[in-house]
């Protein structure tokens, strides 16, 4: 198990490498003058590749984060191990929810929306 | 007395890397929840921009983007201990990889203002 | 309370075992003087009581290590003007991370048996011929030879903080030692070595903070010991998936 969940989470680590390069360039290209929902929206609508990118994104996040939390609560935390597991693994369903619904927000178009 | 091992350069890396890891993962959620109120109109999501135009919360979010390329950077070094054949000279990996997160602090600085 | 000065040094020595109290000593400070001089001249002059250890006093046996201001070392080996602060004080605690029998002297059983545990031992299989050739210059031997020289002192284990924060955690030592038989090509017992040491008290657990690498007396790097292991590990796992 254990040695699952460290592959795991070098495996994400090295998708995030290059989500968060060019998640942290996107953001750093965007925010010149100033961040509008116009600006951000033009650019995520209808466009296939980005909602793919977030996606992939937020699958990797929902994987790395609770592994990570899963070390900081063991070692750091006097909680039973059970219970951590049984968090995160809620943590991660979170993540996953909150994630996939972020990038359809970007990603649909007003229109669809509105039925 | 603080113990000789929490004044090596490879505990500071490793307690970064740890608290950036923690405020991005308490950051994320909220991150997420914010643009989907894009699912609602460019204008909740416009109105929740201007909300957050405060010099108080750009600094916090400053501080999130280093955060994330801290974290980053740092990650990156412990996937090189861990996979790449030669020995790093920890003092110098780690002082790159805190000028990197810096400059990218200064860069969003520098965008955002 | 002992005062210090350019001729004395103030020692604070750790008394009793888990619950205690620090003593404070005023030694003489004499020319190339080691701290295991120190608590030497305490034990024998001062205070007959002091229980610490020792045997070779020349770095051969590691017995001698202790937290000497707050950095584990081998006593023999640290001259007093390496370790002293500014105003000639020294504090003598035992190590981290250990159950404390008395004074400066600590439980090594529980060390061992994390050993043991990781499979830190030879396994030998159906001898091949009188002689099996191992070549010192094939990477195996050279992976190995540089975590060789370990002595067991457990200064690693007492600088390590995963230790300190997961009691099952095995260890720099007991991982670098199973490390140095991974990569011995005559060793048949390594499918049990990998999984010995991928459980969750094992190698994964390794944050890679690298005070093990930084304090070994000897200049093994259990760190990227350990980073092997992981490949191991992962290269096992990997290989059962399949």
């Amino acid at each position: 198990m254990t040695a699952i969940l460290f592959i795991a989470q070098r495996a994400s680590a090295a998708v995030l490498a290059f989500a968060v390069t060019v998640h942290l360039a996107t953001i750093l290209y965007a925010v010149r003058g100033g961040l509008t929902a116009g600006e951000v929206l033009a650019r995520t609508r209808d466009n296939h590749w980005f909602f793919a990118f977030y996606v992939l994104f937020v699958l990797a996040v929902a994987v790395h984060a609770p592994i990570g939390l899963r070390n900081v609560l063991r070692e750091w935390t006097p909680f039973h191990h059970r219970s951590i597991d049984v968090a995160l693994a809620l943590f991660a369903f979170v993540l996953l929810a909150l994630g996939f619904r972020a990038a359809v927000a970007v990603y649909l178009p007003p229109e669809a929306l509105l039925g | 007395m603080m113990r000789a091992s929490h004044k090596q350069p490879g505990f500071l890396a490793a307690l970064l890397h740890r608290l950036a890891g923690i405020a991005l993962a308490i950051f994320l959620p909220v991150h997420f929840w914010a643009l989907s109120g894009a699912l609602n109109g460019a204008d909740v999501l416009d109105k929740f921009l201007k909300m957050t135009d405060t010099p108080l919360v750009k600094f916090a979010e400053g501080g999130i983007v280093v955060a994330l390329a801290l974290h980053m950077a740092l990650g990156l070094r412990v996937l090189a201990i861990e996979f790449l054949p030669m020995r790093e000279r920890t003092r110098v990996a780690i002082s790159i990889c805190l000028a990197a997160a810096f400059a990218v602090g200064v860069l969003f600085a520098l965008n955002v203002i | 309370m002992a005062e210090a000065s350019e001729s004395t040094l103030s020692v604070d020595v750790w008394r009793g075992a888990a619950e205690g109290r620090f003593q404070t000593f005023a030694v003489p400070r004499r020319a190339h003087q080691t701290i295991l001089d120190v608590v030497t001249e305490i034990q024998r002059d001062q205070d007959a009581t002091l229980s610490y250890r020792f045997a070779c006093r020349v770095g051969m046996c590691g017995s001698c290590a202790m937290v000497v201001n707050g950095r584990p070392r081998w006593t023999c080996r640290t001259r007093v003007s390496e370790a002293v602060t500014d105003d000639g004080k020294l504090k003598l605690e035992p190590l981290r991370n250990f159950t404390v029998v008395k004074d400066l002297a600590v439980e090594m059983v529980a060390f061992f048996d994390k050993w043991r545990d990781a499979k830190g031992h030879f396994t030998p299989g159906e001898p091949q011929a009188d002689f099996q050739v191992v070549p010192p210059a094939t990477l195996e031997r050279k992976a190995a030879d540089a975590g060789i020289e370990c002595i067991g002192c457990g200064v690693c284990h007492s600088a390590c903080d995963v230790v300190t924060w997961n009691k099952d955690y095995l260890g720099p030592a007991p991982l670098n030692r199973a490390w140095t038989l991974v990569n011995d090509v005559r060793d048949v017992g390594n499918d049990a070595r990998i999984d010995a040491v991928s459980g969750s008290a094992g190698c994964h657990a390794c944050h890679s903070h690298m005070s093990c690498t930084e304090f070994c007396p000897r200049g093994i790097s259990p760190t990227y010991s350990i980073a092997g292991l992981k490949r191991a590990m992962i290269r096992r796992a990997l290989g059962r998936k399949l």
